[in-house]
């Protein structure tokens, strides 16, 4: 159990979150701890459908690799965090989406941490938001002193449905390297009109075209996912509802 | 098949079509030309529904039913089908998947059973061969990297697959060489020539109307029809320019 106080929205990571339900889940449990030796690798899928705040940290050794892939749809209140700290060499991939909508606050928060030399980290989050739902990504990533040939990159992407929905980005660099590429893009939008007629001149339904679309937006993140399948079918069944 | 009535139109408030009327009989293809900015892609877009042309007086029908109540899907399950003039391109979307759920959609509309993944692909396939269109393109995502003939090529094996029984096809020459202009005539010709199906071509030029034999040509001039004839009307658009021939 956490002893640490309730965080409040002074807290620029919790900033935008839903104070109400995180009382309600208050005190987190114990963040859960992996850690991948030095030449291990690890793949894994989240889906958090429920609405639930989970912590995960992360140490890859000297070379590790580890491939993370993030499906945030569900509850009132749904927080992933992760805290990765790469070694020397080590390779970190997120690929990430959170669906939502009616009132839901989703959100994903990392902090990348480029420990020693030579590490790589790719970052992909796609989120799609509807109704006045809240949908956060903050992902910081650090480079230590030393940590030259650092690759980082964080691709960032959402996707409002409707003017009500909101959706916060902010990708952040602390660097203390001189010899380092860390790369970020940001983009929030709507969907194309001009592509959704196209659609629906051809005989598509609004919804049916919506979906397409949507499916198209997020489906790259999964690549390559433990469990593809199944990550690709339950975000198609939750923009199903949303469109 | 269709009827177009005193049709008035405007996009952001600014009075585009000004009046237009035509009549189109099965079987019969014909051709709309006009100089730039006389409504003639504003037609097409009126007619296949497009947010923000707004219909302000007059009426369309379709086969009997009133197309400016239907939206834009209704309208492709009744039967029409709009080539665009400029495709749009859709990354992660495949061509074959859209457009085998935008065939099984119309099927449905229409109480028919959807199309099995086998008999679609065969349906496609022989489609594309047509158009001479390579069957690996319609499986990459809709329209992206393809080069302006291949977009309109794509645009014809899509008219192909969903079988309309009218066609409006908004400049579909544009861009198009003299051997993708031949292809795409082809096209036309072998999808739409048929005693129970109708197209109206607009376009600003006489090369595709070489190919594509038209029944009836009109001139569209300041948003209504100022002059309507046979063939010979494109020929002598052609040769003396639409200020004489349309004065």
């Amino acid at each position: 159990m956490s002893t640490a106080p309730l965080p409040t929205r002074r807290d620029e990571a919790w900033r935008y979150s839903d104070m109400e339900a995180l009382t309600r889940l208050w005190p987190l449990p114990a963040p859960e701890s992996i850690v991948v030796p030095a030449g291990g690798e690890l793949r894994r899928a989240i889906v958090q459908d429920e609405g639930a705040v989970q912590q995960i940290e992360l140490t890859l050794g000297k070379g590790a690799v580890a491939k993370l892939h993030v499906l945030n749809i569900g509850g009132a209140y749904g927080r992933i965090e992760l805290n990765v700290t790469l070694h020397e060499g080590a390779d970190f991939a997120l690929g990430a989406a959170q669906i939502g909508g009616g009132e839901q606050t989703l959100e994903i928060i990392t902090t990348v941490t480029h420990a020693e030399p030579g590490a790589t980290s790719r970052q992909r989050v796609r989120s799609v938001l509807g109704g006045t739902a809240t949908g956060t990504y903050l992902g910081k990533v650090a480079v230590a002193r030393g940590a030259q040939q650092t690759d980082s990159e964080q691709d960032v992407k959402a996707m409002l449905l409707d003017r009500s929905a909101t959706a916060n980005a902010k990708p952040e660099l602390e660097i203390f390297a001189d010899d380092v590429k860390c790369a970020h893009g940001c983009a929030i939008g709507e969907l194309d009109p001009q592509a959704l007629f196209y659609l629906q001149s051809r005989g598509m339904p609004p919804a049916e075209a919506k979906k397409i679309l949507l499916q198209a937006f997020v489906a790259g993140v999964f690549d390559g996912a433990e469990d593809e399948a199944r990550l690709q079918e339950l975000a198609l069944a939750k923009l199903g509802e949303l469109v | 098949m269709l009827k177009i009535e005193n049709l008035h139109a405007t996009v952001a408030d600014k009075p585009i079509l000004k009046g237009l009327s035509l009549a189109i009989n099965a079987g019969e293809i014909h051709a709309i030309m006009g100089p730039n900015g006389a409504g003639k892609s504003t037609l097409s877009y009126v007619l296949g529904g497009r947010p923000g042309y707004e219909v302000t007086e007059g009426s369309v029908d379709f086969e009997g039913q009133d197309l400016l109540a239907l939206d834009p899907h209704e309208r492709a399950a009744a039967g029409l089908f709009l080539g665009f003039q400029y495709p749009v391109e859709i990354p992660g979307v495949s061509n074959v998947q859209f457009l085998r759920e935008s065939l099984n959609a119309q099927r449905k509309a229409r109480g028919q059973e959807p199309l099995s993944g086998g008999d679609f692909l065969k349906l496609a396939r022989e489609k594309a061969g047509l158009l001479k269109l390579d069957m690996d393109m319609l499986k990459r995502p809709v329209n992206v990297g393809f080069s302006g003939g291949e977009k309109k090529r794509n645009e014809m094996v899509q008219m192909g697959i969903l079988d309309p029984t009218l066609a409006i096809l908004d400049e579909t020459d544009s861009g198009l060489d003299i051997d993708a202009l031949r292809i795409v005539g082809d096209g036309i010709n072998a999808i739409m020539r048929r005693p129970d199906k109708a197209v109206l071509l607009i376009t600003h030029y006489q090369r595709l109307l070489d190919y594509v034999q038209p029944d009836f040509v009109h001139v569209l001039a300041a948003g209504r029809i100022v002059k309507s004839g046979g063939p010979e009307l494109a020929r002598e658009l052609e040769a003396h320019g639409y200020a004489e021939v349309a004065a």
